[in-house]
């Protein structure tokens, strides 16, 4: 284990874009940067949600939302900003009961695309079941902001007793992938540098509490979660096993991908695994529980293209692999270099 | 990519994984709806003699043989 | 298994007979960035034998560039004097300061394009001259110049092109006329290969030179190239073989080719870490002088300055692998790159530390 203080991050001298890709610079700048000043028994590892108090049933947890730009085909920043924090919520066991909103406007933003952005959240809010039960707002003079940024907390009340934990993972435990990678990142770009890409990219931002919730059955058998936003599916399984005794070996063919997010990447030159989602997590179930969980996931609407994509292995410790369509083997890295910022 | 559209010596529309973008087809000697072609920048450069897939798989299993003996799955 | 998967392992089992047959180690060089990317993409590294290594020739186009002509066009941008437009990996390349022209994207006077088509719509709402950073092989280069002839026939006058094209053949003849080059064959490039056609390396059978084989991109198309090189070279062969015909003709796609004669003349430039190769670039010929931007602006020559340590011309060349670089994974990463090797998507460093050396 790297000591925090040696990593690259505590020697630069400003924060760049790629900080905030999802990659690993993010990584590496939460874990070593700011992680060790509030690390506790209450907060031993970097998880999505937190207990309110040692023993609670309530989770907490808190996002920031500065997508550009703020409205795209299939969401915006207002249904990000309550799916997002609701989804962190599920993906650690637990149903989203409120949420605050801070709203840190630019001086400028125009009034029906702010009202646009609320009304869209309040839906969404009311589709998940929550309630938001307080909040914030303020204005920053023009060119000190970004349009309209947004910062939603939320709590949740634990649903799954068991430990959610990329601690808890076991040779042999399968890899599942909720649905098909790549759509809101891709839309989010092809949005803001107008690709003439002819209209069929739509972000899949959706609660996936039900989703999430029809694996809460499998008990013990469930593992670990998480939603795979900035720095997609590659990102998720690459934090769940650094650092750890164990592997990942994926299959490149079993990812499920629809076919225009794959052309779409094909011409930038993309790959679907490491661009962000809003409506896809990633599971880890027990060896012997993967066909349970793929019954639950394709009886769900979000979860109908579900796929066991791959198997947690001891061969290859603190690395993800995938084995190719013609059978060879290549190495899934941390996204690396500047991807797509202000994507979620 | 398959070209949907022509619409002058220029433009046209391909599509493939239905997904419509515009491109360039005038390095295309006679660029033709349902032609399939190469995209390269924006530019088509190539059309592609179209090889069946069966096609494919029949160079590869005769280049799979060993030498002198029958190769193929049998 | 699917039928492909059985023939895939049938095209490896293959591959390890006839290495066995050969009997001894064997260099493949394979020239086009793509393949650079792809066959570590594909796994194809992880299944050739160990006695098959596989050496990136100089088919980077961005990693080709000297540093200097970054800086040339970072010059431009801070004086005011042009618009740049240019594709996205050039943007972060860092010149000789250690800057990339991403960092100007603040003046207002820098421009990403992911096609040569947005040039003519970027010179016609500029009124300062638009410089496009033109560098690539023979697939690029005909792209490139249909956009200015596009401009010019709309009367956009200020399209500029700061030229850096390469051509393959040339460099390969280069690479084989240093009589230690260890190389025993060529996986030759797909698309540069649809352009020239598949006669452009007849050059290779004649005396000194070595067998090639034209290769597609997909996993099946490297494994067979990869096997029919290795035939070749068995068999004591010294001949050009096609392994993408579907693609590439004899003779290639004349349009393109009857463009770049008409517009651009051989000369010789430096191409990073090999020097000057005599008649491997590209440059525009005297009639479209006003569309040159290095004549037009009085750019300077590109000097040619590697960063302490970077030892990108070497890996360029053929010569040194990756990790033998001091920097490499260290100093350079992609999150943190120090030669163009790690920069570019298509760069050789980039390409080992992202998809690993399973090998």
């Amino acid at each position: 284990m790297r000591e925090p203080e040696k990593s690259p991050v505590n020697q630069a001298a400003a924060i760049r874009l790629e900080h905030g890709s999802g990659g690993a610079m993010s990584r590496e700048l939460v874990e070593n940067a700011i992680f060790p000043l509030f690390r506790s028994d209450a907060f031993p590892e970097l998880l999505d949600a937190g207990a309110l108090e040692a023993g609670s049933d309530l989770l907490l947890t808190t996002d920031g939302y500065v997508v550009d730009p703020p409205f795209f085909p299939g969401a915006d920043i207002g249904k990000l900003a309550v799916y997002g924090t609701c989804n962190d919520l599920s993906v650690s066991g637990a149903r989203p009961t409120c949420l605050s909103l801070a709203l840190i406007i630019e001086e400028g933003f125009p009034m029906e695309d702010l009202r646009r952005a609320m009304t869209s959240a309040a839906e969404a809010v009311r589709e998940v079941g929550a309630k938001v039960v307080t909040g914030d707002t303020k204005v920053v003079p023009r060119g000190k902001g970004g349009g309209l940024f947004i910062t939603s907390t939320g709590v949740g009340r634990r649903m799954f007793s068991y430990p959610l934990s990329p601690r808890a993972i076991q040779a042999g435990d399968g890899l599942i992938i909720s649905g098909p990678v790549g759509a809101h990142g891709l839309t989010v770009l092809a949005a803001r540098e107008s690709l003439p890409v002819g209209g069929s990219l739509r972000s899949d931002a959706a609660n996936l509490y039900p989703a999430v919730s029809s694996l809460f059955p499998l008990g013990s058998s469930l593992r670990f979660m998480r939603d795979a936003t900035r720095g997609g599916v590659s990102a998720v399984l690459n934090e769940i096993v650094q650092g750890s005794r164990m592997g990942i070996i994926v299959e490149d063919e079993a990812i499920p991908v629809s076919d225009d997010v794959r052309t779409v990447c094909g011409l930038l030159g993309l790959s679907p695994l490491e661009i962000a989602n809003e409506g896809v997590f990633v599971a880890v179930v027990a060896a012997g529980a993967e066909s349970q969980a793929l019954a639950a996931l394709h009886a769900q609407p979000l979860g109908r293209d579900a796929r066991l994509v791959g198997r947690v292995s001891a061969d290859c410790p603190g690395r993800v692999l995938a084995t190719t369509r013609v059978g060879g083997t290549r190495v899934v890295d941390f996204p690396r270099g500047l991807l797509l910022p202000r994507i979620c | 990519m398959k070209i949907e559209q022509i619409l002058d010596r220029r433009r046209a529309v391909v599509s493939e994984g239905g997904v419509r973008v515009e491109v360039d087809v005038s390095l295309l000697a006679d660029p033709r709806p349902g032609d399939h072609v190469i995209v390269h920048a924006g530019y088509a450069i190539e059309t592609l003699s179209l090889e069946d897939a069966e096609e494919r798989l029949e160079l590869f299993r005769k280049l799979a043989e060993l030498s002198g003996e029958p190769g193929g799955t049998g | 298994m699917s039928e492909e998967s059985a023939l895939a392992r049938q095209l490896v089992s293959e591959i390890g007979a006839v290495t066995a047959r050969i009997g001894r180690p064997v260099r493949l060089m394979e020239v086009c960035g793509t393949h650079t990317v792809e066959l570590r993409k594909q796994g194809i590294h992880s299944l050739l034998p160990p006695e098959v290594v596989l050496v990136s020739g100089p088919g980077c186009p961005v990693c080709v560039t000297p540093s200097g002509y970054i800086d040339n066009a970072m010059k431009l941008v801070s004086e005011g004097r042009a618009v740049v437009a240019t594709f996205g990996d050039l943007m972060k390349v860092p010149g000789a300061s250690g800057r990339t022209l991403a960092s100007l994207s603040g003046t207002g006077r820098v421009k990403m394009v992911y096609s040569p088509r947005e040039l003519v719509e970027a010179a016609r709402s500029s009124a300062l001259p638009v410089v496009f950073l033109a560098v690539g092989f023979e697939t690029t280069v005909p792209t490139i110049l249909s956009s200015l002839m596009d401009a010019r026939e709309q009367g956009l006058r200020n399209l500029l092109l700061y030229t850096a094209f390469k051509t393959v053949p040339p460099a390969l003849r280069f690479l084989l006329s240093d009589p230690s080059h260890g190389i025993d064959g060529f996986i030759l490039p797909g698309h540069v290969s649809v352009i020239i056609g598949s006669d452009a390396y007849a050059f290779l059978e004649e005396d000194g030179g070595r067998p090639g084989v034209i290769t597609g991109f997909d996993g099946m198309d490297m494994l067979v190239g990869v096997l029919a090189l290795l035939r070749l070279i068995q068999a004591g062969q010294r001949k050009v073989r096609n392994a993408y015909p579907r693609a590439v003709t004899r003779e290639g796609n004349a349009r393109a080719l009857e463009l770049m004669a008409r517009t651009l003349a051989p000369r010789s430039e430096t191409w990073r870490g090999l020097g000057a190769i005599p008649g491997a670039a590209l440059g525009l010929q005297d009639w479209l002088a006003d569309a040159d931007a290095q004549l037009v602006l009085g750019i300077p020559p590109a000097e040619d300055r590697e960063a302490p340590g970077c030892l990108c011309s070497r890996v360029i060349a053929g010569v040194s692998l990756p990790p033998q670089c001091g920097l490499f994974g260290k100093r350079c990463t992609p999150d943190d790159p120090v030669g163009p090797c790690m920069v570019s998507s298509e760069g050789t460093c980039a390409a080992w530390f992202r998809y690993g050396a399973s090998r």
